[in-house]
């Protein structure tokens, strides 16, 4: 079985001290440990910004990509090879702005792989700037009066748009993240764990002590039903997605793969491509 | 009566009018009967309304071109014959449908038959037969048995329901009959085919078919003109052998899924046009620095920008080459035919596979669209080679404590690359500047060492690719007097006006370019150390090809201490391919004002 060491590198971080993506990689790396993946089952597709570095830190295969394109890119990994675990992870920037239109169709799309946000609501790598989950009046180096724009709510968006699997995480809370997590890796079809990750540097409102002072544990709460659609968006309405816990599990929607006409259990990586000669024969008859 | 080894036909109306599938149902009789066609469609980016046609040439010998010469036009509406009338040669036949009183152009040297096509169809039971009728008249006009027409319309209706079958069989008789009653006796009819059984395609059909054939088991593509018919191809082909196509997005999703598949290990393609390859670019150059498989192909049309999305063009020469941000390597395909498409098609995923880098295909409209004759795909001929992968033996016995040296400096660029799910093979595939290892890395040294290694990785000769065909084909004398070079689809015209060159007594050559990167260089020179005159003739306004030989083959021949011969420009970029006597034209101007200067 795979030990928590297994899944470290020896490379010296470059996320600030005390930053929130500390916890995500442990939680991470937790629910690797808990699930007992073997760190070469196990591909990440990080995107640009700081989180996007999670696959520096962690050992196993990693494809850090271009900046917004994790979930096209995690995508096809996956519809290649079924039998790995494939993680796409990044920021709110990369995710909800220039990733933004690849979100809404993964979520409809439903391809069973996992996408964890690590969500700290300011742009940290290019130096403070505001992000599309900054509030109304955050005042950032772009925002100097404070931020006009209106945010976005990913989790709400992405009950609308069709998610299966929605989760909302705090990186300070190891055991409940990493729980989570290990849930989203095994839904079987897509799963996005939105992540609450303080930046220590740019983000002086949305910090460890407010977070903890705003989030409701959902999980803590036994009225609540992860299953009801309905009511997961009332939720959130009513809370503004301050929520931490399993927000909304689809029951029973068939992903992607289940759904492709001849999808096989072999992974296509692991497959004979040569093709039949018979075959080839067959195809050329429709061109006479 | 005089026979006749080429003749011309073509349909037009509106679109919506079943333009298509009837050119696409004398084009399958004809290969049924052995004659070698050459189709060619004029459309507009909408579904219904606009005019549109479709010209097939027809004849006992291969065909590649199309001209501006007509025999038979079929007409269903007057926009019709104004647009199309001046194509028409004397002894031509223009057979219009007379419910709308068709009007034939003053000094059009055609006859026009005005046939009651839409009423005969009603009698038969149906107007929307009108199109078949004219098929019986055709059948009629050009010599060809109805009997072929009979089978085709009985295999394509026939499968709703016999009663329709039977139907279109009846209005091909009413159209022959008529035609038989009312027409002239024909002057001249095609000589018979020789009924070998061919194929007809397209080149898109020709990726999709040499795609699945290399193995590739994953497509995903953006739906954009001329490019949708390779997912689609896909689509019906690789379900069948556990293969996945995903309609993407847009083309960044298109892209970055292939190379997330091509990551993993699997044989992955994307197929668009100009708009779609630039907004490819940023994911183009990840997967040239973190070193992944991944072939796209480029059915060029009328650009920049929406341009002219269902016209011919070949004017993303410089976008193939030069395109992303960065030094990379490149490999840009170019085949010049249908048969052509379906091997360097396959070629390019094992390049992609030897080289761990994109490889490009482009084809253009007329290539992609355009239904040829070809006479067979042999699969026997393609070989799937994976390039450097590793046993699971090998990567534990290379593996470090520090991680797996993935890009490891080697002699040849080519570095080994295991593949997720391999144990001990973990590492960081990134585009970041990165060490041996993938481990980000800004250190001058190590920056100079990676660059050079992913730029020595593609041979500067295309010789060394090991292609299916030679990457420069030569047709003509020793030493021409003038040298015809191009690329793409533009292999027939230039062939045939190669032709009628020779014919007017002049040592004409064509040289046609089967690979834009790594560009043929010493093959160009060599050819054109023996040539007076040089033309290349190409789809675009810039002369993008001729540019990259007037600047390489002309430096390289320099170098050598060769002569550079007159090299010319031959541009045509209004949306369509060019006639063989334009630039048999051109040819003719260069070498008379050559002696006359």
């Amino acid at each position: 079985m795979p030990k928590l060491a297994d899944f470290k590198t020896n490379e010296k971080s470059w996320w600030c001290p005390g930053c929130g993506d500390f916890g995500v990689l442990a939680s991470l790396q937790k629910a690797l440990v808990d699930l007992g993946v073997e760190p070469h089952d196990v591909a990440i597709v990080a995107g640009i910004g700081c989180s996007g570095k999670i696959g520096n830190y962690i050992n196993c295969y990693n494809f850090h990509v271009v900046h917004g394109r994790t979930l096209p890119t995690a995508m096809g990994l996956k519809l290649v090879n079924r039998d790995l675990t494939v993680i796409a992870a990044g920021g709110d920037g990369d995710g909800y702005a220039i990733g933004g239109g690849h979100f809404l169709h993964a979520l409809r799309r439903n391809v069973d792989m996992t996408y964890i946000v690590m969500d700290n609501q300011i742009y940290g790598l290019t130096k403070g700037q505001t992000s599309p989950t900054s509030k109304t009046g955050f005042k950032t180096r772009s925002t100097p009066e404070g931020n006009i724009e209106r945010p976005i709510r990913p989790l709400q968006l992405a009950i609308a748009a069709g998610a299966t699997f929605v989760a909302a995480g705090f990186s300070s809370d190891v055991k409940q993240l990493s729980s989570l997590i290990a849930q989203a890796i095994q839904h079987k079809g897509f799963a996005l764990v939105n992540v609450y990750s303080p930046c220590v540097t740019f983000n002086k409102v949305n910090t460890y002590d407010w977070y903890k002072e705003v989030l409701i544990n959902l999980d803590e709460d036994e009225s609540y039903d992860p299953t009801d659609r309905g009511a997961a968006l009332q939720k959130l309405i009513e809370t503004d997605e301050r929520v931490r816990g399993l927000v909304y599990k689809a029951p029973d929607q068939p992903s992607f793969q289940e759904l492709f006409p001849g999808y096989r259990e072999e992974p296509i990586v692991h497959q004979d491509w040569t093709m039949p000669q018979e075959d080839f024969a067959e195809l050329l008859e429709q061109f006479r | 009566m005089r026979e006749r080894r080429l003749a011309s036909w073509k349909i037009g109306g509106e679109q919506g009018q079943g333009i298509d599938s009837t050119g696409e149902l004398l084009a399958i009789v004809c290969n049924r009967l052995g004659y070698y066609i050459y189709g060619y469609r004029q459309f507009s980016s909408r579904i219904k309304g606009g005019h549109s046609n479709y010209k097939i040439m027809i004849g006992t010998e291969p065909v590649a071109s199309t001209s501006s010469e007509l025999d038979v036009l079929v007409a269903i509406d007057q926009e019709t014959i104004d647009r199309n009338h001046k194509e028409l040669v004397e002894g031509g036949f223009l057979v219009a449908d007379a419910h709308f009183e068709p009007v034939l152009p003053e000094g059009c040297p055609a006859q026009l038959l005005s046939v009651p096509l839409t009423q005969m169809a009603q009698e038969v039971g149906s107007p929307l037969m009108r199109n078949v009728v004219s098929l019986g008249v055709s059948a009629y006009i050009l010599g060809l048995p109805l009997d072929a027409f009979k089978d085709v319309v009985l295999q394509r209706f026939g499968k709703k329901s016999p009663e329709v079958g039977q139907q279109n069989v009846a209005a091909l008789e009413k159209g022959y009959a008529y035609a038989q009653e009312h027409l002239p006796e024909p002057t001249w009819k095609l000589a018979a085919g020789d009924g070998k059984s061919r194929l007809i395609m397209m080149g898109n059909d020709a990726v999709a078919l040499g795609a699945a054939a290399a193995g590739c088991r994953f497509c995903a593509a953006y739906p954009i003109t001329p490019a949708s018919e390779v997912m689609e191809s896909l689509m019906s082909i690789l379900p069948r052998y556990g293969g996945v196509v995903v309609q993407a997005e847009d083309e960044i999703s298109a892209i970055t899924a292939c190379i997330g598949a091509g990551f993993a290990g699997a044989r992955a393609i994307t197929a668009t046009s100009g708009p779609g390859i630039s907004l490819m670019q940023e994911a183009i150059g990840l997967a040239h620095v973190a070193e992944i498989p991944v072939v796209i192909v480029d059915t060029q049309r009328g650009g920049p920008s929406t341009g002219m999305p269902t016209k011919h063009e070949q004017s993303d020469v410089w976008a193939l080459l030069y395109g992303s941000h960065g030094d990379t390597p490149r490999i840009v395909l170019a085949p010049s035919t249908v048969e052509e498409t379906f091997y360097l098609t396959a070629d390019a995923f094992n390049l992609a596979d030897k080289y761990q880098c994109p490889v490009f295909v482009a084809t253009d409209l007329s290539l992609a669209l355009n239904k040829q004759t070809v006479e067979d795909l042999d699969i026997t001929r393609i070989k799937i080679d994976r390039g450097h992968l590793l046993t699971d033996e090998e990567i534990a016995a290379q593996a470090e404590p520090d991680g797996f040296r993935r890009y490891r400096v080697t002699e040849s660029g080519i570095s080994p690359r295991p593949l997720p799910g391999q144990p001990k093979g973990q590492y960081l595939a990134t585009g970041v500047e990165h060490n041996e290892f993938g481990k980000v890395s800004e250190d001058p040294r190590n920056r100079v060492a990676m660059m050079d290694k992913r730029l020595r990785k593609v041979p500067a000769d295309p010789a060394a690719l090991d292609l299916s065909l030679e990457p420069l084909a030569y047709t003509g004398p020793e030493s021409p007097d003038i040298l015809l070079v191009g690329f793409g689809s533009s292999v027939g015209p230039i062939g045939d006006a190669r032709k009628l060159l020779e014919a007017e007594g002049l040592r004409a050559g064509h040289a046609h370019v089967k690979v834009l990167a790594p560009l043929p260089v010493n093959q160009l020179a060599e050819l054109f150390a023996r040539a007076k005159h040089v033309i290349v003739a190409e789809n675009n306004a810039h002369g993008q090809l001729f540019a990259l030989i007037e600047h390489r083959v002309g430096k390289a021949m320099r170098e050598q201490g060769l002569t550079v011969p007159q090299l010319h420009s031959l541009r045509k970029y209004d949306g369509n391919p060019f006639l063989p006597k334009e630039i048999a034209a051109a040819a003719k101007e260069v070498t008379s004002y050559a002696q006359a200067g």
